[in-house]
């Protein structure tokens, strides 16, 4: 598969986005300056982790004006495959593209740490090579991971099953302790209704391989690279 | 002279402050013990050119509000305008 990684100024985690598709999972990638429009016709866009345009005013939401975000916005609406990581999934809410939005963690504190997300739904292009429930270990590494959203979205999103990884402990529960950062229902990654685009705070482009202390980045990888979605 | 267009944005109340609640903690800590609640906003000025109607102002800051300052999922926003 082709994959595309944005990157903007203050993007840290294009490089690990990079090196994990290509180096350990074997694919084409390409990397995309904010300021470029063309997407060089990807199957799947990366938008990667890290703190685009500084996080000034708001995580993603200068970088989400950026020239490379309409054409992201085209891609997703032409049901291109988009995954946002980190400061991507930020950028992706704010640009509208998933609902909701991501809020200073409850603790204020930075979090870099390993934590457990359980599959909630894994027939997305994103996490179809999970069990149901499956537990996964992939790490955090952020200061604004608190998923809000209001009553109506949160309906929303379990009404159309949209939301794809929940915090939990080791054994899969969804406990308060397991929830790092206060998000709304331990929720640490959603999808769009039309489940082609995929925003989660922890990095599988830090964990797909076992040196790096888990491997289970890479059933999300795998995943992707099992779909049969593309753009049309 | 031109407009000076003052801008709120503040968490709705449904939306949680954790940076807020921190700061009424160490108020307390300090000794202001009536404080019960504290909410941390922005504070944003803009300026512009004074050939525009004060209608066109608003016009622009309501826009520049909804598209970039807030968003409209967890903050709410109000902005005064003056001519300086």
């Amino acid at each position: 598969m082709r994959f595309s990684v944005t990157v903007f100024p203050g993007s840290n985690c294009d490089h690990d986005c990079e090196y994990v598709l290509r180096d350990v999972e074997k694919q084409d990638v390409q990397m995309i300056w904010h300021k470029d429009t063309d997407l060089k016709n990807p199957d799947c866009v990366v938008v990667p982790g890290g703190f685009s345009y500084g996080d000034y005013l708001r995580t993603g939401a200068i970088a989400r004006f950026s020239p490379v975000m309409k054409s992201v916005a085209d891609f997703a609406a032409k049901g291109g495959l988009v995954i946002g990581i980190c400061n991507g999934f930020q950028i992706l809410c704010e640009a509208g593209l998933l609902p909701g939005a991501l809020i200073r963690n409850k603790n204020i504190k930075f979090l870099c740490q390993s934590t457990y997300i359980r599959v909630e739904q894994n027939n997305t292009p994103f996490t179809n090579a999970c069990k149901p429930n499956q537990v996964l270990k992939i790490p955090i590494a952020h200061g604004e991971g608190n998923y809000f959203i209001d009553a109506a979205g949160l309906k929303g999103l379990k009404d159309n099953n949209q939301i794809v990884v929940r915090y939990c402990d080791a054994n899969g529960q969804l406990t308060p302790e397991s929830n790092p950062n206060g998000s709304l229902e331990n929720i640490a990654g959603i999808c769009n209704v039309n489940r082609n685009v995929f925003g989660l705070m922890p990095h599988p482009d830090r964990s797909a391989e076992d040196i790096l202390g888990s491997h289970d980045g890479h059933y999300l990888w795998q995943s992707i690279l099992s779909s049969k979605v593309g753009a049309k | 002279m031109a407009w000076h267009v003052s801008v709120y944005v503040t968490l709705k109340p449904s939306v949680m402050d954790p940076q807020g609640a921190t700061v009424q903690r160490a108020l307390n800590q300090m000794g202001y013990k009536a404080v019960t609640d504290v909410r941390v906003g922005k504070f944003t000025e803009l300026e512009f050119e004074a050939g525009l109607s004060e209608a066109d102002v608003k016009k622009q800051a309501d826009e520049i509000c909804d598209k970039l300052l807030a968003n409209p999922n967890i903050e709410a926003y109000r902005f005064t305008v003056e001519k300086k």
